[in-house]
Formats: structure tokens, sequence, C-alpha cells
């Protein structure tokens, strides 16, 4: 038996800036964004740990693409107006068939253009991901989207889609109280969650009861039914106009409410506000935080000691949000700092999101990105359809990520990145690019395995450690080490040999490990 | 001296010591059936803790709103002949429109669809139930969201499958890893539980890695590194135990469902897509496999526009695609303990549109199959008058389909499941 490791620190001191080697550098880059080449770990190390996390954190300075509210169409075919509809509801009574047909192909064909365009933002997401030089504000983008989360195929207006997406770019690590009182006015929320149908004397419950559940304070955390039917009063006239958010004075019920004990004429404004007052929410949000970013291995199976530093930890989290009014910038700077996330006992220990699995390949390897339409593909078979989470609870991540199915579809896509070849019959396309695996043994970038003297044709055992170091989030187990070494040394054939780099680290993709952040 | 309960519990405690010595290497379900085998006899039925009995449920899908006024006929209510001018099809023996209804119930004057021949033929030997106006309260006329709210049991069409919450009900929270299997591109949200998940494949040839397709000699070493399961050293309960575990489970699954369905069918089947899921699936039921259910589908059913043509094909891929699979059933024995139910995720409008063709309706039939069914048309089919907006009222609630498919057949409790307790359209004999 190895003997148990010690548990972490359980606060948010920050860890010794000599301790902030290669390895160090990896992690910050794996867990705040989608990894990264060899060369651009060794920049990072050599920036400092407190450089490095601000680079990570404050990527305002760094370039972005731009995104105007016009690169994905607006009115792409006007759905059908309420006057149509009224039209569609008489011809059908009326039984006016040519009128019927006529604005039903209207309208799947509205639908119809729809989807494609929401295809399309899948790719240019993925796309996004895999380009950009702030990693952090695409992965908290992708962790409101699953957080707040919202089906395109309920609201069936890709363009209001666009816009939370563009939501949660802009507030991606903002303040969370502006960022929630955004939420409650977004257009494709509101619809999502029936609060356009929400008025004074028959208030719809849907909007109030997530908020309090799934978006601020968390199931269990004190609130009550009436908290939630005072909360939906307090969100009526909270609506839609068009593709616009609107305040609907008529609509709004502004008596008297009791929510969470405060007595006002609350309106919706009021409920985040006081239900952001509470501690349990800043718990909440450092939680899902602490899940997607540190370690999301169940609380049943940590060591009792290590369960206590967590919670110490999240505690720490959740009092640094609350000091900071909300702001995340500054927690997430010191929970990329602390010596607890870069403990030994948090490498690995987070499972990649089909997304991150997809984008980590081909920033770390240095793949060509193939296909994007075949690499939304996979995530959707891995489990996350980008902009349509399972439910409006999102998606559970962790461990929920994997079962028999999704492993060897992560184990495919990785060889489809790898190869360019489409596996078997999935529906991606083929793809010519090559991609270079030898470069990655070559090139620069030491401070990760045995690289340095491995020169143009390494041993067995020097090419398989420089893999194993740029690939896997932690050192690999003996036994594997030993199986690969053996493999890569039988590979002696004319045609095995110059495939040799490739093949090994394909196999390394196919490991269980591999899928560890 | 010789005390029986000390001997057993000596057995159990060396058996015991054993299975947990090899408890790391081993796949979740192996495990789970060498425990089995240590339970006491009378419960020798059990082959695995928390599986009451062998019955399996087929779930075969309609993707599209599949028009059920053309698969189960009302040819004697006139306003059928009225309202679809060049769509409805003649009564039995008298062929209108290209076709002539096959005798269903002549006293209530509904028949099948004339190229459901192979329904026809398992109506005739007693093993189709038809349940006819099935839906629920405010249809919804969206694809996604009324297939949602098929496949949740729930009218608000949100949260986890009815089939992936009766697997996690069924296995006290440990499911095996093929207790419920979907053959499809993607698992269904019928399927998903809290903690069940199916296993999902669209040919069985890929669900494994595909590396060694892609060249180089990598699979042996593959092999090995996959089937290793828990590494020495490597922490219970760590990340890396759970993903050495599962893929030690998804490598054994792979096996046995690839060796499954190598073997060739007792009975020929046709060239459908539909026939060839539905192949896998008897395959893997002949093989011994353990999982309970089984979900299979076919799409092409949104008939908007010339419909007579391709809703035949379908009718015909659909009817000889049963047939092929009950037979086949039948042929290795395991009939007896395999119910299919067959639904879509609406109906279509009665009357039909400018284009001949029809527009998304609301309630319609399911077909129930089998012998354990109660044969017959069972429920009240909807009245082609009495409508609402120029669709039918539904007659049952889907709910109650799936309380009987769950309570009478599978003989789990059903009201967690669908969160209420609804009419039961009486399909399940005895």
């Amino acid at each position: 038996m190895t003997p148990r490791r010690p548990a972490p620190p359980a606060d948010l001191a920050p860890l010794a800036a000599a301790r902030f080697d290669a390895a160090a550098a990896r992690h910050l880059l794996s867990r705040a964004g989608f990894g990264g080449t060899p060369a651009q770990v060794d920049a990072l190390a050599a920036m400092g740990l407190d450089r490095a996390v601000d680079l990570v954190v404050r990527y305002g300075d760094q370039p972005a693409k731009p995104v105007s509210p016009d690169d994905f169409d607006r009115d792409l075919i006007p759905p059908l107006t309420r006057e149509e509809r009224e039209q569609l509801q008489r011809a059908r009574r009326e039984r006016d068939e040519a009128t019927v047909e006529r604005l039903e192909r209207k309208e799947n064909q509205t639908k119809a253009e729809d989807r494609r365009q929401l295809q399309s933002m899948r790719e240019w997401w993925i796309a996004r991901m895999i380009e950009t030089a702030r990693p952090l504000e695409e992965k908290m983008t992708l962790f409101w989207h699953g957080h707040f989360a919202t089906g395109a195929r309920t609201i069936e207006d890709s363009w209001l889609m666009f816009q939370q997406n563009q939501l949660f770019r802009t507030h991606a690590t903002g303040n969370f109280a502006t960022l929630a009182l955004h939420v409650i006015r977004d257009p494709a929320m509101i619809k999502y969650l029936d609060n356009d149908d929400s008025r004074r004397g028959r208030p719809n419950e849907n909007l109030a009861r997530e908020l309090l559940e799934l978006f601020v304070l968390g199931e269990g955390s004190g609130y009550t039914e009436q908290d939630i039917k005072e909360g939906a009063r307090a969100l009526t006239g909270y609506t839609v106009e068009g593709e616009e958010f609107t305040f609907r004075e008529a609509n709004h019920d502004g008596g008297p409410k009791t929510i969470l004990g405060q007595r006002g004429n609350w309106n919706g404004d009021d409920l985040v506000r006081i239900a952001l007052g509470r501690v349990a929410c800043s718990r909440f949000i450092c939680g899902k935080l602490y899940r997607y970013f540190v370690n999301d291995v169940p609380e049943g199976d940590l060591p009792p000691d290590h369960a206590a530093a967590r919670a110490a930890f999240i505690d720490a989290m959740a009092a640094e949000l609350r000091a900071n009014q909300y702001e995340l910038a500054p927690v997430l700077g010191k929970l990329f700092r602390s010596a607890h996330f870069h403990d030994a006992s948090n490498r690995a220990s987070v499972i990649k999101g089909p997304a991150q699995l997809v984008v980590q390949t081909v920033r770390q390897l240095g793949t060509p990105p193939r296909q994007l339409s075949s690499l939304t593909a996979a995530c959707e078979l891995m489990g996350q359809d980008l902009f349509q989470p399972p439910n409006v609870k999102g998606w559970d991540g962790g461990r929920s990520w994997i079962n028999t199915s999704t492993l060897f579809v992560r184990q495919n896509v990785a060889i489809y990145l790898l190869t360019g070849k489409r596996p078997g019959m999935y529906d991606w396309e083929n793809d010519s690019a090559r991609f270079d695996a030898d470069a990655l043994v070559a090139g620069g970038g030491a401070g990760v395995g045995a690289g340095a003297n491995a020169g143009n044709d390494p041993s067995p055992e020097a090419l398989v450690d420089r893999l194993l170091a740029v690939t896997l989030a932690t050192s690999a187990h003996p036994s594997r080490r030993e199986e690969l070494v053996r493999f890569a040394s039988q590979q002696t054939s004319p045609g095995a040999r110059a495939d040799r780099t490739l093949s090994t680290l394909a196999l390394i993709t196919a490991l269980p490990e591999y899928q560890l952040a | 001296m010789h005390d029986p309960s000390t001997f057993s519990r000596r057995v159990f405690i060396r058996q015991g010591v054993m299975l947990a010595s090899f408890a790391a290497s081993l796949p979740h379900f192996i495990q789970e059936s060498a425990m089995g085998m240590l339970a006491p006899e009378g419960n020798a039925l059990g082959s695995r803790p928390g599986v009451p009995d062998e019955r399996i449920l087929v779930v075969v899908q309609l993707s599209g709103g599949n028009d059920g006024l053309n698969a189960v006929i009302p040819y004697g209510d006139a306003e059928y002949h009225n309202a679809r001018p060049g769509l409805a099809l003649g009564e039995p023996g008298k062929a209108k429109n290209g076709g002539a209804a096959l005798e269903l119930d002549k006293d209530r004057g509904i028949g099948l669809h004339p190229n459901l021949t192979g329904l026809k033929e398992l109506h005739d030997q007693g093993k189709l139930c038809v349940v006819a106006g099935v839906g629920y309260p405010n249809p919804n006329r969206s694809h996604f969201a009324s297939m949602d709210i098929w496949q949740c049991g729930r009218p608000e069409g949100k949260g986890t499958g009815w089939l992936g919450r009766y697997v996690d009900a069924a296995c006290n929270g440990s499911p095996a890893a093929d207790m419920a299997v979907s053959v499809g591109r993607t698992a269904p949200l019928a399927l998903m539980g809290v903690q069940s998940k199916p296993v999902a494949f669209e040919s069985a040839d890929l669900f494994r890695w595909l590396g060694a397709d892609a060249g180089g000699a990598m699979d042996a070493e593959y092999q090995r590194m996959a089937r290793a399961g828990q590494l020495a050293g490597v922490e219970a309960g760590s990340q890396e135990s759970f993903l050495m575990r599962t893929a030690l489970d998804a490598q054994v699954t792979s096996d046995r469902i690839r060796a499954a369905v190598k073997k060739q069918p007792l009975v020929p089947y046709p060239g459908s897509a539909l026939a060839k899921q539905l192949q896998t699936v008897a395959a893997m039921i002949r093989d011994g496999m353990k999982t309970r259910v089984y979900y299979v589908s076919m799409g092409g059913f949104d008939t908007h526009a010339n419909q007579p043509g391709s809703h035949g094909n379908l009718m015909r891929q659909l009817g000889d695609a049963l047939l092929a699979f009950q037979k086949d059933l039948a042929a290795q024995g395991n009939d007896g303990r395999v119910v299919t139910m067959c639904f879509s995720e609406f109906g279509r409008r009665v009357r039909q549109n400018a284009s001949n063709g029809t527009d998304h309706g609301t309630a319609g039939p399911v077909f129930v199959l089998g012998p354990a069914v109660q044969p017959g048309l069972r429920g009240t089919y909807p009245s082609l008058t009495d409508l609402d907006g120029g669709d039918l009222k539904f007659t049952t609630d889907f709910r109650g389909v799936y309380q009987e498919l769950l309570g009478k057949w599978m003989r789990a409790p059903t009201d967690a499941v669908l969160g209420g307790t609804y009419d039961a359209p009486g399909l399940i004999r005895g």
C-alpha cells in the first residue's frame, strides 16, 4: 500500500514562489484554460507565479477576436408574427388548408434555418476555445452556460442563445451579482423558464424556483416554497418583447412580499439582491467553481481530512467573494495562486468535460483542429451538446461524463485528431492534414520530462517519458511506463519505426488517465 | 457441532475475502454476479442483486410523428374518408387510394395499414396489442418537445428519462453497466437516470477503441492496458480508480456485445435499418446478456407531403422488421420473456393538407407485441368529429402504458418513477 497523501492546506495561502515550476505551470494552464504546448508551459513557468496567474486571470490585455452582435443573423427568417399565429389558428379551425400549409411551411423553414445557424454557432464557439489567447474567458463562458443552463431547442431562437453566450463572455470573470441581474433580463432565459408567461395574479414560478434552487442559493439552503411563491410575484413583468427584454409595469405585482424574511414591495432585482445577501449564495457558487477548477472527486470518496480541507477552502473562497462584493477575478486569482490548488492531491483530479477534452487535445498536443462539425458531433456523443444542456440543472460534470459508451468516443475522438482518419462509421469527416507527432518530442520546451537529451532519435525510454510528460496531468503509473517502453522498443520494422511516436501517443490518449486534467 | 449457519458464514467470509482481493481488477458487473452466486438458494431466480427476474422490455421509437390514422385505420368512420380524400385507405377487401386496410377489429371498423402485414400476422397469432388514442394533456406539436415529454414520462418534458428512473430504482443505486442498451447514434433521454446511463452504440463494430484501424500494431498493447483494471497502488475512490474500472467495464461489455452479434440470426431479417437494429437486440438477448431494457429507433415519419408512398414504405419496414424480430425470439425460445413497445411522439392532424400529406397532430396508437400481451385493440379510438383545434383528443394517458409495462410486465414499483397512478389500458395478460 502506498501511504495516503496528506491533506492539502485548508486556506487560500499562496504557493511558495520557488515551487512554481513547469509542472505547476502546466497544471495552471490545463485548469484555468485548455492546456498548452510545452513551449507555452515553459514561458508561463518563467514568468513566476504572480505574473503567470495575472496573465491567465487578468486577461483583458490579451488580444481577442471581437464578437459583434452581427456575427450571427438576428432575423434569419422572421418567426411567425402574432397576427400570423392567430391567422394560423383561425385557418385550422376553419379548415382553410391552403393557409395552414403556407404558414406551417414558413414555420418549418424558419426552424430548419435556425438549427443550421445554431450548428454554425457551436463550431464558432469550439473554434474560439481552440484559438483564444484568453482561455479563462471561454472556460468561464462554458461554466456559466452550464450554470445558467438554457436549452436552444426549447426557445427555438439561435440568436437569443448567441446573445446569452456573449453575456456570459462579457461577465465571465466579472461580478456575479451583475451577471445574475442580467440573467433575469436575458430573453433566452426568460423564454426558457416561462417568465414571459408570468404576470400579476398568475405568476409562473419556474424562474424564481430555479433562481433559488440552481442559480444563486442551492437546494436545501434554507429557502421555502413560500419564498419561491413570493419570488415569482417579484419577477412578474420581466418579459420579452420581440427579441428584447422589457419590463411591463402593468403586469408586475408591486404589492408587498416577504422573501427570505425580508418584507417590502420587492421586484426581481430585489429578489436577486436579497438572495445574494445570504452566505449560502457565496458558498454555493464557490463550491461549483471548486469542482470545476480544482477537484471533482465526489465528497464521499475523499478521505475525511481531505474532505475537511476542501470544505474549509471553499468557505475561505466564499468569504473572499463576499469581501469583494461578488467580484470573481480576485477570488479566481487567489484560487490559482493557492498552495491548495497546486497540491499534489489536486493534480489529475478533474475529469475533462467533452469540450475540454477536444480543445485540450488540439492545444496541448498541437494536432490540426480537423473538421469543426466533427468535433461538435463528438461533443454531443460524449454528452455535451453545446447550447443544449440536458436540463435546467446543466451538465452534472465529473464522473457523470464517463460511462462505457462515452469512454470509447473519447478515445476515438483523440484518434481522429491525431490521424485525421474517420474512425469506423462515425459521422465524422476524413481530414488529410498531417500531424507531426515528432515535433512534440524534438521540439523545445524542457522542464517536462526527459526531452532535453532526446535528440532526433530518442531511446524508447526517452520517447515514452517525454510523451507522458507532455500528455498526462500527472506522472504515469510505473507499469504504464513499462508497457509503453516495451511497445516502443518493439517498433523496429522501417514502417513501424516511422510511426513509433504517433502510435505511442495514440496509446497514451487511450489510457483512462488521459481523461484527467 | 455441525451448525450450517456457521459453515455458510465461514464460506461467505472465505469467498468474500477472495472477492475483495480480486475486486480491484474485476469489472463491476462480473463482481456483482460473483456476489450473486453467494445469494441463498431461494433467490436463485435473481441472477443479480436488484434484478428480480429476467423479463425484458424493448422500446421502438418512431421519430417524426407517425400518422396513427393511417397506421390504425378507422375505415368504418365516414369522417375519416371525408377528411382525407387523397389519403384514406379502403375497408378490408375494398382498395381505395391504393390500398385496403387489414382487419384488426371488425366490430369497431378498425384496420391496419395494408403494408403492416407483419403486424397482421402477429395479431392473428394473438401477439399484438394496439392501444388507441395514446397521448397527454396540453399536447405539444414540436417534435423535440413532444419527444422529450414521451421520453421523460412527464408532461413538462424535463429531467431524467422514465426508463432511466426505472433502472435506478431496480438496481438500488448501483446499476450494472449493461442494464440498458440503446442501438442508435446517441443515447436517448428515456434511458438517462440519475445513476444509470445506458450502453449506446450505433453499430456493435464501433463500440470499441478504433485506434488500431488507423494503422500500427497497437491493438494488443491497448488491450493489455485497458484490461488491467485498477492498477496496484492506485487509491480506492480516486479518479484513476474510477476511470480504470470503467475502462475495464467498457472493454468487457464491448467484447460481449461484439461476440453476441457475430452469430447468424435464426431467421432471415429484411434489409431496413430498423431490422438491423432489432437483429442486434435479438442477438444480445440470445447471448444471455443481462440487459433488461433495449431501445431502438426509426426515423422518417414527418410526412408533410405526398404521404402515401413514403408512409407506405415506413409501414412495410416497421411491420416486417417487428415480425422477423418476434420470429427470431420465438426460435430462440425467448419470446415469452420479451415485450416490445412501439410509440411515436405524436400522431398527425385528422384532415389531410393540400400537399397530400399531414401536419403535426396529437394522440396516436401504441403497439405492444409479444406472447404476454392482451391481444387486440385496447382503449377507445378517439372521435374524429369531437376534435381539439382539428386534432384528436387523447383517450389513454401515455403514463398508463408505461405504468403497465413497468409494473405489470417488469414487476417494478411505478409510483416514484411515474409520479402518480394512471388508468391501466390492459395491455398485458393475466
